[in-house]
């Protein structure tokens, strides 16, 4: 079994993100990047489906600038077996990443794309949904737990209800929430094996534009200060004043 | 005249969306998954009494939806899953969560957790929009429009073995008025249910909980409120034992009332909250509890 895992560059997720004095960019002052930590998620959630089911490939991809080598060396220190760079400065949106990853698909034949719901930057909630269109194979969004059996990707999946059970043939395409593993901590040997596994340059497949653009960013609104107040007397008081209770 | 398909999975969310259609502007049409009653909008009604998995309708919806300007839907899980899908099909750009619309074709929607707000241009033959209502207030279109059943097409793909049951009788976290939230400070299940759900109760509300409360088990999944769980936007919401991560406070900062209970005078909730109580919540919640009861017998 293939299993491909997308990764995605991104600021530390837990570093305060604030608005560049231009408004075009976000900046994280001294904060380090990370892979997203919902592919993060997915990488661990590939090597735990090989720990269960024995041969399994994984290839971890990401699209971008050079440094993104930075983010699949982490990946190939957690297990992937191999990795790509499609190296890139063009300006990239869902629409364009989700056609070089259906490049990427057709070429090396996965029996798996296992990503991130999201990624922290930019939230577009959509890559792997629209990746899975373009491919007419089925999906799963926003899993909780994951097993292979039989050629069947059983799984749990958070809903607006709770969670469901779903199954999948493969090839399919899976994107992971919070709760479906803790990624393991990598030890140095992992990190030195990292070091000499295969990592493919490689220029982009497509020359799909993006049709979202990014016209600039504002800080969110703040609420204004609220009041302390002593007593759980004085606070039902005050909402009854604001007319909330 | 721009031709709007709205795409519902639930009885109420057309009647929600009434403030965001009227800000985009055109002629509305939806499109009920869900079984739903009568609309001031043209209904299409698919009438599913469990919408199936969205990678075995996307493409019927897909055949609907491609006669349409843009393509909406109240932002929720389910409608996330199958708007990304629909956007692969039509090759359509979608933003989702929008909380403004600045100009033509441009749309605000927050990242990075909430620290910011990101504007996006986008260009197409058709959009794709999930909104939070919440930043679309609107009083209920007038009238009544025509319903039509339609059949949606359903194709083969992933199969569900095991449906998300509702538990209890609360007003879901998403619809809810008033939600009441705890931490994990209140230790144990029947402690959350008994303090935070009886407040809850008292206030005819819902109940949330942080993802740490989730997560150590105490209370369950559905009811996460954060970045990571739901994003609720309601008249009142009441903090109790929580400290409030950024990821909380992203996924509760457009409720227009915040109430913080927490022992922890420097807890960052303080700084969202409207009112704020340095308070043991074992000694403040139930009493909150039992003065709300009060002035509901007293009235």
């Amino acid at each position: 079994m293939k299993i491909l895992v997308p990764i995605k560059r991104v600021f530390d997720p837990y570093a305060k993100v604030t608005v560049a004095a231009d408004g075009l960019s976000l900046e994280a002052l001294g904060a380090k990047f990370e892979i997203n930590p919902f592919d993060e998620i997915a990488m661990e959630a590939a090597v735990q489906i090989r720990e269960a089911t024995g041969s399994v490939e994984i290839i971890a991809v990401s699209i971008g600038g050079s440094e993104g080598e930075e983010q699949l060396r982490k990946a190939l220190a957690m297990g992937a077996d191999s990795a790509i760079l499609v190296e890139t400065n063009d300006p990239l949106d869902s629409r364009v990443v989700a056609a070089e990853l259906e490049a990427l698909v057709r070429e090396l034949s996965p029996d798996i794309v296992l990503m991130g719901k999201l990624a922290t930057d930019g939230e577009g909630n959509q890559t792997g949904p629209r990746l899975a269109a373009r491919l007419g194979w089925p999906q799963a969004t926003l899993l909780s737990s994951l097993s292979i059996v039989g050629g069947v990707a059983k799984v749990r999946r958070e809903t607006d209800l709770g969670e469901e059970a779903v199954e999948l043939n493969l090839p399919a395409v899976l994107t992971t929430d919070l709760r479906l593993n803790e990624p393991r901590y990598i030890a140095l040997p992992g990190i030195i094996k990292a070091r000499s596994k295969p990592l493919e340059r490689r220029a982009r497949a497509t020359s799909i534009q993006p049709h979202s653009v990014t016209v600039g960013y504002a800080s969110a609104p703040t609420r204004p200060a609220g009041q302390r107040v002593n007593s759980v007397s004085e606070l039902v008081a005050g909402l009854n004043a604001r007319g909330a209770i | 005249m721009p031709k709007i398909l709205l795409i519902t999975f639930g009885p109420s969310e057309a009647a929600v969306a009434s403030g965001f259609v009227a800000k985009l502007g055109g002629d509305v049409t939806v499109l009920a998954l869900a079984a739903t009653g009568p609309s001031a909008y043209n209904v299409l009604d698919a009438g599913f009494s469990e919408i199936p998995p969205s990678d075995t309708i996307s493409t019927g919806v897909a055949d609907i939806a491609r006669d349409y300007d843009y393509v909406a839907a109240v932002s929720s899980l389910a409608a996330k899953d199958l708007l990304a899908r629909l956007a692969g099909h039509l090759d359509w750009p979608l933003v989702n969560d929008v909380t403004a619309i600045s100009g033509t074709k441009e749309f605000q929607h927050p990242v990075a957790a909430g620290a910011a707000v990101e504007t996006v241009r986008v260009a197409g033959d058709g959009v794709i929009l999930t909104f939070r209502p919440a930043a679309f207030p609107g009083s209920p279109a007038g009238g009544v429009g025509t319903t039509e059943a339609i059949s949606l097409a359903v194709s083969s793909g992933s199969r569900r073995t095991e449906a998300a049951a509702k538990s209890g009788t609360r007003p879901d976290l998403a619809q809810a008025k008033v939600i009441v939230s705890g931490g994990r400070p209140l230790q144990t299940a029947d402690k959350f249910e008994q303090i935070i759900g009886g407040l809850a109760d008292a206030l005819g509300g819902a109940v949330g909980a942080t993802r740490a409360a989730v997560d150590s088990g105490i209370a369950s999944n559905e009811l996460q409120v954060g970045q990571t769980g739901k994003i609720v936007a309601p008249d009142l919401y009441i903090a109790a034992g929580i400290s409030g991560s950024t990821q909380h406070l992203a996924g509760i900062k457009d409720s227009k009332v915040i109430v913080a209970i927490n022992k922890d005078p420097g807890a960052p909730i303080f700084e969202v909250a409207d009112f704020g109580l340095v308070a043991d919540l074992f000694e403040a919640v139930p009493e909150l509890t039992a003065q709300i009861r009060q002035r509901a017998v007293a009235q």
